[in-house]
């Protein structure tokens, strides 16, 4: 075991999965020479060559449309979206190709692609390097769209990407490239998706939540404990499958819920989930559901002052969580 | 002296094989039009016109070696490769049998991997950059095989084509771009679409680019078989703008009527590249009038045996529709 920061665990099981399989390739901008602007395929290209690792033009639904026909001729690409916000020239490509390949060849084709893009908020990198993108991805039938919060998850996880033979989108939240840190196995491993993580028990509210987010619940919820309360903190980890079962379990138990996630609220995550509950565990709530989501303007605004605004910190994540308790 | 097919490298059967694929894509049309005006299919994507331009390029590359990424003009193209008149119908009718989607896209979205004809959509120059990563691929794995992508003048508007000229430019990539210029994106003359010409655009992103007559099977496989050649020779890419003329409208929901006068349709009619073809075949002794007309009543029997074969067959079952979408999960049906 070793302790790794979670943009390591990406580079990690990227090495190993190239090392292992020629067919690995990854492609993106500035992730050769440069070893990409957050590093995490530094090293790569002088050890597998500017063949395999792939500085493309400046081209983002270039790097999605030929990742798709590399995938289609059996490689395993490993496409870099530089930032999450510039994902949108690839949409098309993503969306009408690599979604719906498998479906409309009637599986006579599949494209074993992944899409690696950072996302998220709280590093002053305002409306064009702070944007959560998962919900549009997760509203396509044919993708996987999956967001670790661990540096154990992320190796296992985009291992796991890498090895499925659908489109992922994989979804790192910048700001926990270097803020967070945990062991990882130093023998190879995978992750299945679709399974959430229970990473604190509690019997008084449930709080379902992925990404950074996830860490400022966990850090709430030990405040709280202070306290005599006791919150569950669930780590989603994969969008799409979304492991509804994990949450059911955990609302059936402490009958309060609430879904925290950096998108915007309208129409994300949350809603997603509480309409699950609701039409599955109605009678086990004993409060209404809370949903702590992106407030409803384009993107993370600027100025501190701004970004703090936005993006929920732990003392306002911990006042909800009391609230809720409390109700 | 010689014939000109000879110089090409074009054999006898060669030619008696591409007249056939002319024609059976030209029946097929035909056929498929009546049957749209009958009520029997929802919906018609015509080839005829193009038929000299797309079986005389792909003839230029190697079946079962080659990749193909087509666009859903590309009816002739499909069947030189392998589709049957019978797949065409299926997929026209929407039944089970149809190799490109099983029924679940609409008819011309070509698509098979038994005949290396990657799966189309209807989002327009997409394959191109499918064709680019192919091609890539394909270079990586030193593996001896080129790549063709076929898309109509509109197509060259796209990024996604520029993105892909781009790459394999760069990368020079065993990748053949082929223009079938019919100077129409469904309603928007070609004046409209493209500043310069199509092929010039070549010379920006570092590789050959030719122009040359669509309606002339044989110089559309001479100029696709010069860029194959040249492909595989580990020399790059190629584009070709060949020039043609759909002679209906864009699909079966369009009526060019409002965008095309008659004089201008029946001009373009007037060079059908088929009957062009068969005055060559006559001149240069491959076939006789007796021998052509054989042929023509074949295909004629190929097309009729074709539609009724996929009438007869299965629509998908309803139970099947969720099936596929991924390659191991289950989604919620209806």
């Amino acid at each position: 075991m070793a302790i790794k920061t979670l943009i390591q665990a990406v580079h990690d099981a990227m090495l190993t999965e190239m090392r292992r399989d020629d067919r690995v390739i990854v492609l993106g901008q500035d992730v050769g020479a440069r070893g990409g602007v957050f590093r995490a395929t530094m090293g790569l290209m002088d050890e597998f060559g500017s063949e395999r690792v792939i500085d493309t033009p400046l081209d983002e639904c270039l790097i999605a449309g030929v990742a798709i026909g590399m995938a289609l001729d059996d490689l395993r690409p490993v496409a870099e979206m530089q930032f999450a916000d510039f994902i949108f020239p690839a949409f098309n490509q993503i969306v009408s190709e690599a979604a719906k390949i498998r479906y409309r060849s009637n599986g006579d084709f599949s494209v074993p692609m992944v899409i690696r893009a950072p996302y998220g908020g709280g590093v002053h990198g305002a409306l064009y390097h702070s944007q959560s993108v998962e919900a549009f991805f997760a509203h396509v039938p044919g993708l996987k769209v999956v967001a670790p919060s661990t540096a154990y998850d992320a190796q296992g996880m985009l291992t796991m990407a890498i090895e499925d033979p659908d489109p992922v989108m994989f979804f790192e939240h910048k700001k926990t490239y270097r803020l967070v840190r945990d062991e990882v196995p130093d023998e190879r491993y995978t992750i299945s998706f679709g399974r959430a993580k229970v990473r604190r028990e509690g019997g008084d509210v449930t709080c379902v939540s992925y990404g950074l987010l996830h860490h400022f619940c966990v850090e709430a919820a030990e405040r709280l404990s202070h306290d005599g309360i006791e919150i569950e903190v669930i780590d989603l980890r994969s969008i799409y499958p979304l492991d509804i079962e994990t949450v059911l379990e955990s609302v059936a138990k402490t009958s309060k819920v609430m879904i925290l996630y950096e998108d915007t609220k309208f129409l994300g995550l949350g809603a997603e989930v509480a309409a699950q509950i609701a039409e599955r565990a109605m009678f086990e709530l004993d409060a209404p559901i809370v949903r702590i989501g992106g407030p409803h303007v384009p993107a993370m605004p600027y100025s501190p002052a701004l970004e703090h605004w936005f993006l929920p910190d732990v003392d306002r994540i911990e006042q909800e969580m009391r609230k809720l308790a409390e109700y | 002296m010689t014939d000109l097919h000879s110089d090409l490298g074009l054999k006898e059967e060669d030619l008696i094989e591409m007249f056939h694929m002319m024609l059976l894509a030209r029946y097929c049309d035909e056929r498929q039009w009546a049957l749209n005006r009958q009520g029997r299919a929802p919906f018609v994507v015509p080839v005829s016109g193009h038929e000299g331009a797309q079986v005389g390029s792909v003839w230029a590359f190697e079946r079962g070696k080659d990749v193909l990424c087509p666009y859903y003009r590309d009816m002739a193209l499909a069947l030189a490769a392998g589709f049957t008149a019978t797949d065409v119908f299926a997929g026209l009718f929407g039944k089970v049998s149809d190799p490109s989607s099983a029924g679940r896209q609409m008819p011309a979205h070509w698509g098979s991997r038994k005949h290396n004809i990657i799966t189309g959509s209807s989002p327009i120059a997409t394959q191109c950059l499918h064709a680019a990563g192919i091609a890539y691929s394909k270079k990586l794995k030193r593996e001896d095989a080129v790549v063709g992508t076929w898309f109509g003048e509109g197509g060259t508007s796209e990024g996604d084509w520029h993105g892909a000229m781009n790459f394999a430019g760069i990368h020079t990539l065993p990748l053949v771009f082929v223009c079938e210029n019919n100077q129409y994106a469904i309603s928007v003359h070609e004046s409209k679409q493209v500043a310069g010409r199509v092929y010039k655009r070549a010379m920006a992103y570092g590789f050959p680019g030719k122009e040359g007559d669509g309606n002339d099977i044989l110089e559309s496989y001479r100029l696709t078989k010069e860029a194959v050649d040249r492909a595989r020779a580990g020399e790059g890419p190629s584009l070709i703008e060949l020039r043609t003329y759909r002679f209906y409208s864009h699909t079966s929901d369009d009526d060019d009527r409002t965008y095309r006068s008659r004089e201008e349709v029946q001009e373009w009619r007037d060079k059908d590249p088929i009957p062009r073809f068969e005055a060559y075949l006559k001149r240069a002794e491959v076939l006789d009038d007796a021998e052509v007309s054989e042929l023509k009543e074949r295909t004629k029997v190929e097309v009729q045996d074709g539609v009724k074969e996929a009438e007869e067959a299965d629509f998908p079952d309803p139970a099947t529709a969720a099936a596929g979408v991924y390659s191991d999960l289950d989604v919620q049906g209806q």
